[in-house]
């Protein structure tokens, strides 16, 4: 059972060693990039599991990590001294709330981060459960469209509301105290620190998920994507496992929201658009669909070169033609169990039968 | 978003109507070639992978249509009077182009209409959509059937778009909303429906305009998208669909 | 003691009659058989029985309870258990997992404890993985262990979804044509392995075509025709039912 979580360590070994790497070159400044990179391939290696394991897409998912990071970010920005009442005051003696300085020098009352971070994951737990039930209930394009559609409209939420900051978003973000003394905040002095916390993250969340796919649950979960009316004539609570991956998928976006806003320091409405939720699933989509290392892999590569700006303008449209493609030619993904068969067949001259992802 | 910025691009050169019509024509032979390229050899595509295929489509005519034209904000000139003028019409007043929307709009849904039902052409189209195995053994070519359907969709969707830029001009980016309000149009009248289209479209514009009343105009925008998904968990068929028809059709 | 009830269940669709006011009981520990010619509506029982359908009327009652509201999964927690006529093993997935599948009923790690791998799991899933070892040795299908479930012989995969299916340690087994698809040899294979089965204390009730399958190893049979019962008797008896000979042969008059 142990070799289970060999991967696990030889890729925190690639962590390691990629930390000591850029040390080594004097480049550590490479280290904020692969921060974030670490934050967004969480949200990718959720949305794998809801794509791959449960076989739902998902095409709104940046929309809970909007829904993490703004709550957050709002909680630890909102000046709770201008009304100060009773609940405030009592909130205060609890230690629910913190006070601060703020770049201006004056004083600032907000909620502790870990109370905004509570927050703002029971607040991505509800609308995951709210809106998980009935889209859930759809079929195939419809489930897309219907999940689109949900993140266009937190997109056009937080775009348009002025004290989520509209269409500047929200900054001046505090860090996020974690036991030990350390911060996570996107602070020059703690990258290496930052650095490990996030891949730590990272490695931990991966871990709970090759746990879940080992176990009966995800035994029951490739039943359901398999053969969906024989899994429930078995006994499998198919809408309720659906459902609960659904949420689970969406709390590690909203928990990578959370901690991304905090190293960030601020956010904007772009986290919650279209263009990421595309970003997200090609990079799931050419990993392998249901396979977990293949996106977190595709993910570190990908999101980096494209944090360092190595797409320039093109951005979008890279990963845009990486999801047509895997499409066109690949749609079970393409690092899949497979893959040498399917070379072969689509080479051959006999018409390939296509399945439905 | 295309037919209007090509339009506005082309009438630097060309009258007007010259400029709306080969805008119209560009777009449909991009409609054409994107069939030709990406969709026509799929075999047996599941309507999944079609929408996320077209969805990236979108997203690579959109970035293409920025690195052309740039983030400037286009229009055409007023078909007829200007921005400030207006017609009377029993006490309210209309703007002139929004009379040429209505009526080009009209004039659309009727061609489609004639068409589909009473040209071969339209109901060899009518009867891929419904079976396309049975058509292709009736003789009827359903490889350039769908390219036409593109064509035709692209062609619509440019002319709307010419139609409606004085009004609200046209930017790279204009497309996707409208795509989105296109669909839950599409989908709220009942899938292969145009006059029940049109309804669901006036329907929706309506409930979308009214809603500054109850909610801060900017959501309007999201409104659209509510409506989309009130619909699509409650009655997926759309208003003047029926169940039948739409599980019949292969969806 | 009667296991499955059925009484008076009518179910149609749009302009056809599919099922129409049909009664049969099941006792507990027999192996029944449900036939008639194409079309007589029989996979549509199936699927009224099994809750993949809702009756338009009619009740079902088994084991005491009334399940004719009941989803599949419901009633797969009660002990009822259904093969597909069209084989549906899961793809992607080994006979060894395939099996393991059945036992989801009888043990209770869920998403948390599975992601945590908290310790209960793991006596758990071994107790699974045995107890699926030892249905795959019953069936003599313990070779196949490690191979993937759908790329097995057709005869063969029919024998993994029965394990499958017995792995749920059902009181009812529901077997949809299990002889579909199978030669004379394995046929026979298949009435040993049903007739073990009902050894075993699972009661089995099965719709089949072959009828020598149905004669040799069924103690009481059905027959439909356009989802009508127009006969329920033991084997030898319906041979002889003019009603079941009309229905499958034609008159005399023709």
């Amino acid at each position: 059972m142990a070799r289970r979580y060999l991967p696990v360590a030889a890729f925190a070994g690639l962590i390691v060693a990629i930390q000591l790497g850029t040390l080594s070159i004097g480049a550590e400044y490479h280290l904020t990039q692969l921060t974030m990179t670490a934050y967004y391939s969480l949200v990718v290696v959720g949305l794998c599991m809801l794509i791959g394991y449960a076989g739902q897409i998902s095409l709104g998912h940046a929309g809970f990590f909007a829904i993490g990071g703004y709550v957050t970010a709002f909680l630890t920005t909102w000046d709770l001294k201008t009304n100060h009442g009773a609940v405030v005051s009592l909130l205060e003696r609890s230690g629910a709330l913190v006070s601060r300085h703020d770049v201006y020098g004056g004083n600032l009352l907000t909620v502790h981060p870990w109370l905004a971070c509570a927050a703002a994951i029971l607040l991505t737990v509800a609308v995951a459960f709210l809106v998980g039930g009935p889209v859930l209930k759809l079929k195939g394009h419809y489930l897309a469209m219907a999940t689109l559609g949900i993140g266009i409209i937190v997109y056009r939420i937080v775009l348009g509301t002025d004290f989520l900051g509209a269409s500047d978003g929200i900054s001046e973000v505090p860090g996020f105290p974690l036991p030990g003394g350390l911060l996570i905040s996107g602070d020059a002095s703690s990258r290496i620190s930052n650095y490990y916390l996030a891949w730590g993250l990272v490695i931990l969340g991966m871990a709970l998920l090759l746990n879940l796919i080992q176990s009966r649950v995800g035994r029951a979960l490739s039943a359901v994507h398999g053969a969906e009316d024989a899994a429930g004539a078995m006994g499998i609570p198919t809408s309720r496992y659906k459902l609960n991956v659904f949420v689970l998928s969406a709390v590690f976006a909203g928990l990578a929201g959370v901690f991304l806003t905090h190293y960030n320091g601020g956010i904007g409405p772009s986290e919650a658009g279209v263009m990421k939720s595309v970003r997200y699933v090609a990079i799931v989509a050419i990993g392998g669909m249901a396979n977990l290392w293949g996106s977190l892999s595709m993910s570190l590569v990908l999101n980096y070169l494209s944090l360092r700006g190595y797409f320039g303008t093109y951005d979008d449209t890279v990963f845009g033609a990486i999801l047509i493609l895997i499409m066109l030619f690949a749609p079970d993904g393409l690092l899949r169990r497979h893959l040498v068969s399917d070379l072969k067949r689509m080479v051959s001259r006999n018409p390939v039968e296509e399945d439905a992802p | 978003m295309l037919g209007g910025m090509t339009a506005v691009t082309l009438n630097q050169f060309v009258p007007m109507p010259l400029a709306i019509l080969l805008a119209v024509i560009v777009t449909m032979i991009v409609g054409a070639v994107i069939e030709i390229v990406f969709i026509r050899w799929l075999y047996k595509p599941s309507v999944l992978r079609m929408v996320i295929i077209t969805i990236g489509i979108s997203i690579l005519i959109r970035e293409i249509a920025l690195h052309i034209w740039g983030e400037s904000v286009k229009a055409l000139p007023y078909f007829t009077g200007s921005s400030i003028s207006s017609i009377n019409l029993g006490g309210v007043y209309v703007s002139s182009q929004v009379l040429w929307v209505v009526g080009i709009g009209a004039l659309a849904v009727a061609a489609l209409t004639v068409f589909f039902n009473l040209t071969m052409l339209g109901r060899q189209m009518r009867a891929c959509a419904a079976n396309r195995d049975a058509a292709r053994l009736c003789g009827i070519d359903t490889g350039n059937m769908v390219t036409l359907s593109f064509m035709l969709s692209a062609a619509i969707g440019a002319i709307g778009g010419c139609v409606v830029c004085p009004i609200t001009y046209v930017q790279f980016d204009s497309g996707t909303p409208l795509a989105i309000k296109g669909f839950t149009v599409a989908i709220l009248g009942g899938l292969g429906n145009s006059t029940a289209a049109v309804g669901a479209g006036m329907i929706l514009g309506i409930l979308e305009s009214f809603s500054i009343w109850v909610l801060p105009t900017a959501y309007k925008e999201a409104i659209s998208i509510a409506i989309l998904l009130a619909i699509l968990f409650v009655k997926p068929s759309g208003i003047f669909g029926s169940a039948e028809a739409a599980r019949l059709k292969e969806f | 003691m009667t296991l499955l009830s059925v009484r008076g269940v009518s179910k149609r669709f749009g302009g056809l009659q599919a099922v129409n006011d049909l009664s049969f009981d099941v006792a507990a520990g027999a192996i029944k058989a449900l036939i008639g010619p194409n079309g007589a509506g029989k996979t549509t029982i199936f699927n009224l029985i099994s809750g993949f359908l809702p009756p338009d009327s009619g009740e079902i009652v088994f084991g005491g309870e009334g399940i004719h509201a009941m989803s599949s999964c419901e009633v797969a927690t009660r002990g009822m258990v259904r093969t597909f006529q069209h084989i549906r093993l899961f793809p992607k997935m080994t006979v060894l997992e395939n099996i393991m599948v059945g036992r989801h009923v009888h043990s209770r790690a869920g998403f948390l404890a599975g992601m945590l791998n908290l310790p209960f799991t793991w006596k758990e899933e071994r107790r699974i993985r045995e107890k699926s070892r030892e249905i795959m040795e019953l069936l003599g299908i313990v070779d196949h262990a490690g191979t993937e479930a759908i790329s097995l012989a057709y005869g063969q995969q029919r024998v993994v979804e029965i394990g499958r299916a017995l792995a749920c340690e059902p009181k009812l087994l529901l077997l949809d044509e299990p002889a579909a698809g199978l030669n004379m040899r394995e046929t026979n294979g298949m009435g040993e392995l049903i007739s073990r089965i009902r050894d075993l204390g699972v009661t089995v009730l099965l719709v089949e075509h072959d009828m020598s399958l149905v004669m040799k190893i069924s103690d009481e049979v059905v027959v439909v025709s356009y989802g009508e019962k127009i006969a329920e008797d033991r084997p030898l008896a319906i041979q002889k039912n003019r009603e079941v000979i009309r229905v499958y042969l034609g008159d005399d008059e023709c």
